[in-house]
């Protein structure tokens, strides 16, 4: 399979990354050598086989559903590049 | 007095417990050759203030008889690893100036046994890639010269283009060159296909990934949840148990972190491998290998064998599937784990006209090319119409992958021996040009481990014609580190130490 310049444009959106229309031929060719090489993964019968989930066996483990951490809105928002008041600064989402 | 930097982790904590030296010593030893070192580009920041203060206050705690397993050891730490009030970036333009506040479990545990913080190292960016080129500090320059180039021709090479010098490997690339630079008396590392053991056996030290669940991934950054590992990359087989004992350990904090104890690694070092039995898997034999590595690989095994271990052929017959299969898993994961990175909360921002302008400018901009490469490449496996073609293929691959494995051990093998890497270091730039695919082979002997969940140990196991070192790579049974250890200093006893004068 591979991928035209369409649907190249179409991923960037979907991953939200800006792709200059300059880059598309390129960023296509990439795609398709790898969707080249991984390819050859068609010739393995996977009848009957179950997709991993868990790479060790084990049982995901349960907590009690109670507050563990909190209360550091200080701590959460220091990072940020735009913060008021403990809160995230983002354009205006809903009109 | 000697040189304090040449020490091995081991050396220098006897040192330390006899008061040959202090803490704070060592550790002034370490930041001034890391000072001398900085066109190198091991480290992405240093932090000799709190190094100096751990080191004091190490110092003082052994004064009051108080001292850890790896107190005063002065290490360097993966810049993907959160360390509180100290800038982590992944090596990532996104990250910006983030200031964690937090530290991260792995490293939270190496400080609690004492050690002391040299920096921050360079990596590839988020972790991908398997030459440090595409960390947004740049390269990092292997401290191992290339073949036949003198210390004039290595220097002026340094002080321009670094074009000829050789990659340490990667992804991490600064934490195996600082090991083998001697800038640290050990590293972290993470390894998602091969980021542990491919940069080891670049440079000649010795890194082992553990069986996934092993080390909490509690504040390191997220690469591939089912496949990122947190490891050492050391000096010795002995420096790597040390550090993985304190690394490793359950963390409620990650679910996939296993409730088990950890054993005190150190003391399988050295332990007698007599009457164990050893895989040589068929498979690894792949098209096209140089003579020289085939012959390393015969040699780790007749080391093996004259220390009483069993040597058995043995077939892991979807060896060949790994690679693809984790070209899928490995970006479906990636871009659902660095879907966090949006301008929003932390890192960088570009302003756009609206949030989702903003996110793909940021994300644009904060990106570098392999990173947006694999999140589209996990965008489109993921995607509808193409989710069970690729991705639930991918996975039902890796359930053969494991299940190869387990037939092998099912038949009484205890651990499988391998080359580590197809070729020793190649040079930095050399794959600028080349497709993707073409650097993503440097992992396909790696990568399998990964797939799963075991662990691996690479050490050096001999030299290529022109003198760079080769590294070989024992597999084990799920949390059964121990006989990886013990089958190492083996090899390790043969084959010696790879050093390096300094030339930088």
């Amino acid at each position: 399979m591979s991928v035209d310049a369409a649907t190249v444009r179409r991923i960037a959106r979907l991953s939200r990354i800006e792709l200059p229309e300059a880059d598309v031929p390129v960023m296509q060719g990439e795609i398709n050598a790898i969707l080249g090489f991984v390819e050859q993964l068609g010739e393995v019968n996977v009848d009957g086989v179950e997709p991993m989930t868990s790479v060790t066996p084990m049982a995901l483990k349960m907590r009690e559903d109670v507050v563990t951490d909190g209360e550091k809105a200080a701590l959460v928002t220091a990072n940020a590049p735009q913060s008021e008041d403990n809160y995230f600064l983002v354009p205006k989402v809903v009109e | 007095m000697t040189d304090l930097t040449a020490l091995t982790l081991d050396e220098a904590r006897k040192g330390l417990i006899e008061g040959k030296f202090t803490s704070v010593e060592l550790t002034k030893a370490h930041l001034t050759a890391m000072e001398a070192a900085r066109p190198l580009n091991a480290y992405v920041l240093e932090t000799p203030e709190k190094a100096l203060e751990m080191a004091a206050a190490s110092d003082a705690r052994r004064a009051n008889g108080k001292a850890g397993r790896l107190e005063g050891i002065p290490l360097g730490i993966k810049d993907l690893f959160a360390t509180e009030g100290t800038r982590t970036t992944a090596c990532s333009r996104i990250l910006g100036n983030f200031v964690p506040k937090y530290e991260s479990t792995v490293t939270s545990q190496l400080f609690r046994d004492g050690a002391v913080m040299l920096g921050k190292l360079n990596n590839d960016e988020f972790a991908m890639g398997s030459s440090n080129e595409t960390s947004a500090f740049g390269p990092v320059v292997n401290p191992l010269k290339p073949a036949n180039w003198d210390t004039a021709k290595a220097k002026s090479a340094l002080a321009s283009d670094r074009k000829g010098l050789l990659v340490p490997g990667g992804s991490s690339g600064g934490s195996s060159a600082a090991v083998a630079a001697n800038l640290c008396l050990g590293a972290t590392a993470t390894d998602t296909g091969g980021s542990i053991r491919q940069p080891a056996a670049f440079t000649g030290t010795v890194g082992i990934k553990p069986t996934y669940g092993r080390c909490s991934r509690w504040g390191i950054v997220a690469f591939a949840s089912s496949l990122d590992q947190a490891g050492p990359i050391a000096k010795t087989v002995r420096d790597a148990a040390v550090l993985l004992t304190s690394m490793a350990g359950h963390d409620p904090k990650d679910s996939t972190s296993v409730e088990m104890a950890v054993p005190d690694f150190e003391a399988a070092v050295g332990k007698s491998v007599a009457g164990k039995t050893i895989g040589i898997p068929k498979e690894y034999r792949v098209d096209g290998m140089p003579a020289e590595i085939e012959a390393l690989w015969h040699k780790g095994a007749e080391m093996l064998k004259a220390a009483g271990a069993k040597v058995v052929d043995v077939s892991l017959p979807h060896t060949k599937y790994a690679l693809p299969a984790y070209y899928i898993v490995a970006p479906a994961e990636a871009s659902s784990n660095l879907a966090r990175y949006d301008g929003v909360r932390y890192g960088l921002r570009v302003p756009g006209k609206d949030i989702v302008d903003l996110y793909e400018k940021t994300r644009a901009a904060g990106f570098g090319r392999e990173v947006k490469r694999r999140i589209m490449i996990g965008t489109y496996v993921l995607s509808a119409g193409y989710y069970d073609a690729y991705y639930l293929r991918a996975q039902k691959i890796r359930t053969l992958i494991k299940k190869d494995f387990e037939d092998v051990y099912a038949q009484g093998v205890d651990a499988i021996l391998t080359p580590a890497t197809p070729s020793a270091a190649f040079g930095i730039a050399e794959k600028a040009d080349a497709d993707p695919v073409e650097m993503y082979l440097n992992d396909i002997f790696t990568v399998t481990v990964n797939m799963a969940g075991l662990p691996g140990l690479a050490l050096p196991g001999g030299t290529d014609a022109s003198g760079l070192p080769l590294g070989l790579q024992l597999i084990g049974r799920p949390f059964d580190e121990e006989t990886l250890f013990s089958l190492g200093s083996v090899i390790e006893d043969q084959v010696g130490r790879v050093t390096t004068a300094k030339w930088w």
